[in-house]
């Protein structure tokens, strides 16, 4: 179907609570991701499929127009280099901060700092802006465990409840960014199919607005 | 060093092999036959300048996209062109020098010192049109034809042509008193249509009200025909040129329209390309299965003034390359099929029958001694063979 639009979704709990932000463009599963292994999920909608991606291939697969929308950490867009993507709509889930943590108690090192991270290009821009020239190292997984062995002085990662953080004796110092869940668009399909496509961005603002509205009362 | 790596190309460089080479040959001529036919004259710039008169006013991306080699001659650095835009403004303005308009259309081969959005080309065969010494919205128009005409040759349909004016956000941020870093950081989210973050982003800056909120309406302003409605109820004490930008837009739209009533025409009053140089009305292809422009354009005023002359300026270029791979393989444009193999030995009768068919349009190919004659032929459908004392052409079997 030439006519139809994909939206990216990186699999599990992202998935879930965005359900309910497409249920309000009319966008409902039509099957239960869960039980079914197929990665195409098809929708109540049929000019609507949903692929379910790893979360940090979700701009890759909107850039290329793989996927005309997407939904995707804004974590991850702070890594993807370049401005393919648009970013229209802050979807006011998955909160949580990106931040520099080290040992409970230390202070900085005044020499080159070893900072271990899987957020290469956010940590760079970070300690540029505090004017610190550091030695930045790639990790994977596990970062809380770089300052523990000697690997880093410091890490920078995403903090939820800062549980992990305080097992491990951490504590985070500064916040290099608020992320939260994000909805892109490719840019040639915000041309071509600007109606279409405008229509499910405006509808699930109107619900993340409700939901805002709706805590703020509470 | 392996073999591997002997023969393997480096990164975004690619060749292009028969028999799409034929193909890709085929779509050249016949989008640089449609360039005469609208008056524009063929130039073919060199590979490497100077840097400075590759890189100009304020084309930041353009540097970093630039490669880069000492000229053990002069001293100096050469750049390999990246864009052969401004190597145009600087013929223009210098080498050509004339007083009314001039046309020029190129094509060849540039490199990128990094791959560009989801291209993974750093090579691209651009080719495209540039207008000299016009202001007027006669010129825009003329050129985002041109376009639409390259598109439609090389067999491309369905398209939406993208209208913007960079010209908008430059003048309401220059009446907000931003400049230079400011205006630079502003537009950053703005480019990413990231409503939010541009929202606090203009919360932040010590604007006027009238003009955080003429700033801010700019992020919603793309869209359909309804957006020029919109663009001049809330920019309405933008001032003149913001009106003249939002009237340029709205003719161009027109009369563009008019020639091609199917075409679908999107509005972008965001929309700043990325080399920088562009300053008036901007313009881009898409196509829905392409997730970037097939190709785009501008006007760029005044850039021959880096080299002694400021002329009004307008074009477009496309990345012939990507064109083709965006339109099915088809026959059209290929050599005609068949030829006809000639045997190795030596004989004056046999060369004159030889070129004889070569004069006539055909493809002779000539078996080389003591090589096997392979089944295919090399798409050859006929052979000579000598018939008495003269060389006859017979059906291969």
């Amino acid at each position: 179907m030439s006519n139809q639009l994909t939206i990216a979704v990186s699999k599990g709990r992202v998935l879930e609570d965005t359900l309910p932000l497409l249920e309000a463009a009319g966008i409902e599963l039509a099957e239960d991701p869960k039980a079914s292994r197929r990665l195409i999920l098809s929708t109540s909608r049929d000019d609507i499929r949903i692929l379910q991606v790893r979360t940090s291939d979700v701009p890759t697969y909107v850039e290329h127009g793989a996927a005309h929308l997407g939904i995707v950490g804004k974590d991850v867009l702070l890594e993807h280099d370049g401005v393919g993507l648009y970013e229209p709509l802050d979807l006011d889930l998955a909160h949580c901060r990106l931040m520099v943590a080290r040992p409970a108690g230390s202070e900085r090192p005044r020499r080159r700092l070893r900072v271990a991270t899987k957020f290469i290009a956010s940590a760079r821009r970070h300690y540029a802006r505090l004017g610190l020239q550091v030695e930045l190292i790639k990790l994977y997984g596990s970062v809380e465990l770089a300052p523990l062995v000697g690997l880093a002085d410091e890490i920078v990662d995403l903090v939820d409840t800062g549980n992990t953080l305080r097992a491990n004796g951490l504590e985070a110092v500064e916040t290099v960014a608020d992320i939260s869940a994000r909805l892109v668009v490719n840019k040639a399909a915000m041309k071509t199919r600007h109606s279409q496509i405008r229509g499910i961005v405006d509808a699930i603002a109107a619900r993340v607005a409700e939901g805002r509205k709706g805590r703020v009362g509470a | 060093m392996t073999a591997t790596e002997r023969w393997l190309l480096p990164a975004g460089v690619e060749e292009v092999l028969p028999p799409r080479a034929w193909r890709l040959d085929a779509m050249r001529r016949r989008l640089l036959d449609l360039y005469w036919s609208w008056g524009y004259d063929l130039m073919f710039p060199p590979f490497v300048e100077y840097l400075e008169s590759l890189l100009t006013g304020n084309a930041h991306d353009l540097d970093l996209q630039t490669f880069k080699v000492m000229d053990q001659l002069s001293g100096r650095l050469l750049g390999i062109r990246a864009d052969m835009t401004p190597q145009a403004a600087r013929i223009d303005a210098h080498v050509i020098n004339c007083q009314g308009p001039t046309r020029l259309c190129y094509m060849g081969t540039v490199l990128r010192a990094r791959p560009e959005g989801v291209s993974t080309s750093r090579s691209p065969l651009q080719i495209g049109a540039e207008l000299f010494g016009h202001r007027g919205e006669a010129s825009d128009i003329e050129v985002v034809r041109l376009m639409l005409e390259t598109l439609r040759v090389a067999g491309v349909e369905g398209l939406t042509l993208d209208l913007g004016h960079v010209g908008i956000y430059r003048n309401l941020a220059a009446q907000a008193g931003l400049e230079g870093e400011a205006e630079r950081e502003l537009f950053e989210p703005l480019r990413r249509k990231a409503v939010g973050e541009y929202h606090q982003a203009l919360a932040e800056l010590p604007l006027g009200e009238d003009h955080r909120a003429q700033l801010a309406a700019l992020v919603e302003l793309h869209g359909g025909d309804e957006v020029l409605a919109q663009a001049r109820e809330r920019l309405s004490d933008a001032g003149s040129e913001v009106e003249a930008a939002l009237d340029r837009l709205e003719t161009v739209a027109e009369r563009v329209q008019a020639c091609y009533p199917a075409l679908s025409i999107h509005f972008d009053l965001a929309e700043l390309h990325s080399y920088n140089y562009e300053n008036g009305l901007v313009f881009g292809a898409f196509h829905p299965a392409h997730g970037q422009a097939l190709a785009r354009g501008g006007r760029y005023d005044g850039i021959g003034e880096a080299f002694g002359r400021a002329r009004p300026a307008t074009g477009f270029s496309a990345d012939l390359k990507a064109l083709m791979a965006c339109v099915p393989d088809s026959n059209e444009g290929e050599r005609p099929k068949g030829g006809v193999l000639a045997p190795a030995e030596e004989d004056a009768a046999l060369e004159e029958a030889i070129a004889g068919l070569r004069a006539q349009g055909e493809r002779v190919l000539r078996e080389l001694p003591e090589t096997e004659f392979e089944a295919d032929g090399h798409g050859c459908d006929r052979r000579l063979v000598r018939r008495g004392g003269h060389w006859e052409v017979v059906a291969l079997d």
